[in-house]
């Protein structure tokens, strides 16, 4: 396939028949059985499912981290081969992981690092006057103390300062597709409705497709999915539209009680082949 | 890092366990390894950080101490063979050759060994500063005078002419009470160095020193800084230890009346086959006086090996004692070998705090993934952790143009890896 790498056409991430392991034990653990996923510049798509469904393995699957093999399938963005490129190459064309668990770099300041970043990203370094009087207004829009620029990136920071600096990020990268993991996770309602804000911010400009990953269905109240895909055991077990959030919060994840069962323990013997509810789930 | 503070109340007993708690907590928060050793191969004897030592020799007299065989604490890391030509080596008229920027005010002259400012200073501690200050047959000796306020630092360059005979050196930086200044010693060349620095930091002065080591990569230098705190004074020493094929940098601090404060901070990076060591020991025999120690280092290379020993004592006198050391050290490839040895002797249980901690790290991926994840390429991610690793001594120099030039000299240690 082949899409035209052009930004007015939008850019779109798409995800065939991926298959990915991680090393447990010495022997390698299958954890994405067959993930069919399409994520196009201006859609949100949130990923909900239980822990250890493999959301996560997807999202640092996408990004490149060295823990995963992808032992089959395909991720393309704009139909460059993804998967044939280096963790800082992927962000280089256009992909931007929000962690769960951003990494303390002692001794490197935010401000240094956003620069870094935004140097590597865009191919130059942005004019330093310039640079300054963005980072700062990215930074007060986020409820962000101007000191914190000054601080080691992520070292001694609240649960509450590591994902706004994770949107910062976001806002000031301005990638083609987020892929936002957990960043609900740990904040109180304050927090929560400065990063949602600040992810809407970047969903309205419609340059960036997002991929929600989340355990919950609190954020989806302030961003607002265009499409919600269920995650269980490695691969996504249903799809539609945002109604299906409001179902999953009336009903939690017991009516996939026959996945849920197959999720968890690594047998030894594979679990039901096939895809449950249809292979493609590229939503129109 | 975590500080320790122990009740003024505590027993010895309790503050020890206070530091197992503490070193507890590091180890489960990841790479920390036990408190008496940090190394990725081939650990030694482990030894408690209350383990009592043998006893400390001192003296002018070489012949006072016992033939080396590398089987003593002081001498086990160290590779008998590569320093032997210091050990072995004859008295000599060689000499480095000396670059001095002095500020006004500042003076520098030659003494000989009966001066009797040379009666008065920290005495040599093992074989080799013993004979390095007998065979200096006198001393350099730097003066800062009483209450003088300097701006510049004082800058003495060092360079090694690569002769083969071993050069015998005393140094003295002579800090007059209530004065304020730096002392920058830069040691560059290729040279067989053996040397004792006496610094003696008169009441109430603040004293920087700073010796960096860019020599060749032939070079072998050991040395003794022996600095003495006098009452409410603070001694500020930092080592900066790039070059040379072996280093041995042994320091010890005492105190000459109540208040005075040590901080102690080093870098080194060790690349493939270099020896760089230093040993403190900070002898807490007087009340109220304070110490800080954090030594980082950074190694890459088959056999770069390090060598970091903190030992504190803090005696029955020194009540209100206030004393913490740090030794982080990070791996960049696997062959490298850091051994790092906190050793802590109490003798009193009134004090304001004793503590220690000791990590040693790879380089981590993790780090790493996150600054690529934000499309930095990977050996500039690599340089960023590398910098900010050093960052927290390296911003404590207090030179702006060092910092600079080091920083620099750090960054050509990365390049030349193919990390």
């Amino acid at each position: 396939m082949s899409v035209p790498n052009d930004r007015a056409a939008g850019s779109v991430l798409s995800i065939r028949d991926l298959h990915v392991t991680v090393e447990a034990d010495g022997a390698p653990r299958e954890i994405l059985k067959g993930v069919d996923l399409t994520v196009r510049a201006g859609e949100t798509h949130a990923i909900m499912g239980p822990n250890g469904s493999g959301k996560s393995t997807l999202a640092y699957s996408v990004a490149g981290h060295p823990k995963y093999t992808v032992t089959s399938g395909t991720v393309t963005l704009d139909g460059a081969d993804v998967l044939a490129m280096t963790v800082d190459e992927r962000a280089r064309a256009g992909l931007f992981l929000a962690m769960q668990y951003p990494v303390e770099v002692p001794g490197v300041s935010v401000s240094n690092f956003l620069r870094s970043a935004a140097t590597a990203i865009r191919g130059e370094a942005p004019k330093l006057r310039l640079w300054v009087k963005e980072q700062k207004e990215a930074m007060a829009r986020l409820d962000m103390d101007p000191d914190f620029a000054t601080r080691s990136v992520n070292e001694g920071f609240s649960g509450g300062e590591k994902k706004r600096h994770e949107i910062l990020q976001l806002e000031l990268l301005r990638p083609k597709i987020a892929i936002l993991d957990e960043t609900d996770s740990g904040l109180d309602v304050d927090a929560l409705r400065v990063v949602s804000e600040g992810v809407n911010r970047v969903r309205a400009t419609g340059d960036t497709g997002v991929l929600l990953i989340t355990h919950y269905t609190r954020i989806l109240r302030y961003i607002q999915p265009d499409f919600v895909h269920v995650f269980i055991g490695g691969r996504i077990v249903e799809e539609g539209g945002r109604e299906l959030a409001d179902e999953l919060e009336t009903n939690g994840y017991t009516k996939y009680g026959a996945e849920l069962a197959a999720t968890r323990p690594p047998s030894t013997h594979s679990l039901p082949a096939g895809p449950i509810f249809g292979g493609t789930t590229t939503p129109a | 890092m975590a500080s320790s503070t122990v009740p003024a109340d505590a027993s010895p007993r309790a503050i020890a366990d206070v530091i197992a708690t503490e070193r507890e907590a590091l180890r489960e928060t990841g790479g920390i390894t036990d408190g008496s050793i940090a190394t990725n191969v081939k650990p030694s004897t482990p030894r408690s950080p209350a383990d009592v030592r043998p006893e400390r020799i001192t003296s002018r007299d070489p012949d006072a101490f016992p033939a080396i065989t590398g089987r003593e604490e002081e001498w086990r890391f160290t590779p008998l063979n590569r320093v032997r030509p210091l050990l072995d080596g004859a008295d000599s008229d060689a000499r480095l050759q000396w670059k001095t920027e002095l500020p006004d005010g500042v003076t520098l002259r030659e003494v000989a060994a009966d001066d009797a400012l040379l009666q008065t200073v920290p005495t040599p501690v093992d074989r080799l500063s013993a004979l390095a200050m007998s065979r200096a047959h006198g001393a350099v000796v730097v003066s800062v005078p009483a209450e003088a306020q300097l701006d510049e630092p004082v800058v003495l360059h060092l360079s090694g002419t690569g002769e083969a005979d071993v050069v015998w050196a005393h140094v003295v930086l002579d800090f007059g009470a209530f004065s304020k200044a730096t002392v920058v010693l830069e040691h560059t060349g290729d040279a067989r160095y053996a040397a004792c620095v006496s610094v003696l930091v008169g009441d109430g002065a603040q004293a920087d020193v700073v010796s960096v080591q860019e020599w060749e990569r032939t070079t072998l230098h050991s040395s003794h800084m022996g600095i003495r705190v006098g009452r409410d004074a603070k001694a500020r020493s930092m080592d900066v230890t790039l070059g040379g094929d072996l280093v041995r940098l042994v320091k010890t601090v005492e105190y000459a009346g109540t208040g005075g404060d040590a901080e102690l901070l080093g870098l080194y990076f060790a690349d493939a086959a270099q020896h760089l060591e230093h040993r403190l020991f900070i002898d807490h025999a007087v009340p109220n006086c304070r110490s800080r120690v954090t030594y980082k280092g950074a190694l890459q290379g088959d056999s770069a090996h390090t060598v970091w020993v903190g030992d504190v004592m803090i005696r029955a006198a020194a009540t209100g004692t206030d004393t913490y050391e740090l030794n982080r050290n990070l791996l960049l490839t696997p062959e490298a070998r850091a051994d790092s040895v906190p050793n802590l002797e109490i003798e009193t249980g009134e004090i304001v705090g004793a503590g220690h901690a000791s990590a040693t790290g790879r380089f981590d991926d993790e780090q790493l993934f996150y600054l690529q994840a934000r499309g930095i390429p990977a050996d500039e991610a690599r340089r960023m952790v590398v910098r900010g690793f050093f960052a927290e001594v390296l911003q404590q120099i207090g030179v702006p143009a060092l910092e600079e030039r080091l920083l620099a000299a750090v960054e050509a240690e990365l390049e030349r890896t193919s990390l």
